[in-house]
């Protein structure tokens, strides 16, 4: 056991370390030696040496430090066997200088933290497509191997690898550059990231019935990106509400799920089988981020969703507040989601009416004709004022525009009783 | 240190009027002067308009000549200039400020610098 009492089997401990620490040390690597495929390389041969070499020496007292110094050597290796760079003599020069003045003992936690933050604002740069982004971010900050980071977003590993090697190509050959960007572009540049992050969790969370088991690794993994962003950033209060987010969000994901597989509303999920040690993490985030006083669009969907999460029931739902929370939301972030989700809350808090009323512009834009969530918030608000008819109608448009099966059903469901009634 | 072309795109239609071109010249002289004084070894040019283009190909030993430019799109190239940067942030940073990029565009090329013999 070691001082934390962990255990000292060396291919345990290898594998903490491979999964605590493997990005801090790439994150290092990279601005030492200038090269992110030089860098990924070697730290790969260092965690071969230390499964190959620790079962037989021991496993060493300080693990990353272990793994920091044998990548910088294997780096030294590669570099000296490449002829083609040409600052090649420059590289060398340096590590060997880094490497002169090393010190035994921990690595320091600041420096690390910095080259981490330039990691995630380089992988998440607006010049590498969207796609190559969050593939690149979990490649290099995350504990994914290529293989997994392909199947959770069902493209081949070839493809996969590919978009890799051609992010990393451009961030060479373009000259993107490995630092925190400056004040005049950072806050930009932050949001960039946290959307990669929550795409990340995204693509995780709605997952389908089938690869739900796969992809659930891309929620996780988004949740230590958040939680790694937070601690680097703590005084920034969208981090911070990210992070509560998707916390809020990733304490229903077992619940969200029946025993067949079928999807489960909010409200008809089993409140045992939420996570509430995530949800008391959430919210006790969401405070620290409003404390902040700096609102925005993650605190606030963190906050309706905690509202959510507080009531037994739709019906005993604080309604007001949502409508109030999503009405601020629309104030800041313009899209259809939050606009319809707007006039629903209202239509609860403030009866139907009030809710077609907001839903008038909406149906009048021919860009929205064919989405579906609009028609189906229709059809509800239609039948609740009493408009049978019109509901009916709308609700076939509705259940015409469902790709999705389960949602086709409660549709339908919903149609048929209104011609029974 | 890296160099970078600013490749100026502009809208094959809907450019400044007449009575706009003063004014027109004066911001792109200002833009001109204030990237120079980043790199004193600026580089760049306006171009003729495409309808002076040529566009020359060799086809079985064949030397085609034909009217106009490479290909027609709504954008159409204008001019350029090649600068050093220290990186792509702030050869970006460059671009961003180009009079054009409200009603255009400007695609930033990192520019292939062959190691001196």
């Amino acid at each position: 056991m070691d001082a934390d009492g962990r255990p000292r089997d060396p291919a345990a401990v290898a594998e903490r370390v491979f999964r605590e620490e493997r990005a801090g040390v790439l994150a290092v690597l990279i601005r030492q030696i200038g090269d992110f495929q030089l860098a990924e390389d070697a730290v790969q041969d260092a965690f071969a040496a230390a499964v190959a070499t620790w079962p037989r020496d021991g496993v060493p007292a300080n693990p990353g430090a272990w793994i920091t110094t044998a990548a910088r050597h294997r780096a030294i290796d590669r570099l000296r066997r490449t002829r083609s760079l040409a600052d090649r003599t420059d590289r060398l020069a340096e590590l060997a200088r880094l490497d002169s003045q090393e010190h035994a003992g921990d690595p320091d936690q600041g420096a690390v933290d910095d080259d981490r933050l330039r990691l995630i604002f380089t992988c998440c740069h607006p010049a590498l497509g969207l796609s190559a982004r969050t593939a690149l971010t979990l490649r290099m900050l995350g504990g994914l191997s290529t293989g997994e980071i392909a199947r959770a977003f069902l493209v081949s590993e070839t493809t996969m690898g590919q978009r890799i090697s051609r992010a990393k190509a451009k961030i060479a050959g373009a000259g993107i550059p490995y630092r925190v960007p400056t004040d005049d572009v950072l806050p930009d540049r932050l949001c960039g990231v946290l959307a990669v992050v929550y795409l990340i969790f995204n693509e995780g969370y709605s997952a389908a019935a089938g690869d739900r088991l796969v992809r659930g690794e891309l929620c996780s993994e988004a949740i230590r990106l958040g939680r790694l962003l937070a601690r680097l950033m703590p005084d920034d209060a969208e981090v911070v509400g990210l992070l509560a987010l998707m916390l809020l969000h990733d304490a229903r994901r077992d619940a969200r799920v029946d025993g067949v597989g079928r999807y489960v509303a909010l409200y008809e999920q089993d409140r045992e089988r939420w996570d509430q040690g995530r949800i008391r993490e959430g919210l006790r985030l969401l405070e620290a981020a409003v404390r902040l006083r700096r609102p925005g669009s993650y605190q606030l969907q963190a906050a309706i969703t905690a509202l959510h999460l507080d009531a037994p029931s739709a019906g005993e739902t604080d309604w007001e507040e949502v409508a109030a929370l999503y009405g601020r939301l629309a104030r800041i972030e313009r899209s259809p989601v939050i606009d319809v989700n707007h006039a629903v809350a209202v239509g609860f808090a403030a009866g139907p009416r009030a809710g077609l009323e907001l839903l008038g512009a909406l149906l009048d834009d021919a860009r929205l004709a064919g989405y579906q969530p609009l028609h189906a918030a229709h059809a509800d608000l239609l039948r609740r004022a009493g408009e049978r008819d019109a509901a009916a109608a709308a609700y076939e448009r509705a259940i015409e525009l469902s790709a999705n099966a389960v949602e086709r059903a409660e549709l339908e469901a919903r149609l048929g009783d209104l011609r029974g009634e | 240190m890296p160099k970078y072309m600013l490749l100026i795109y502009g809208a094959s239609e809907g450019g400044p009027t007449a009575e706009e071109m003063p004014a027109e010249h004066q911001k792109w002289n200002d833009y001109t002067a204030s990237l120079r004084a980043a790199d004193p070894g600026l580089v760049g040019d306006q171009l003729h308009d495409v309808d002076e283009a040529t566009t020359v190909r060799v086809i079985d030993g064949e030397t085609q000549i034909t009217d106009g430019p490479f290909a027609v799109t709504k954008e159409l190239l204008a001019g350029y200039y090649i600068i050093d940067c220290p990186d792509l942030d702030v050869a970006l940073g460059h671009a961003a400020r180009a009079p054009i990029v409200t009603h255009g565009s400007v695609e930033v090329r990192p520019v292939v610098v062959y190691p001196s013999a």
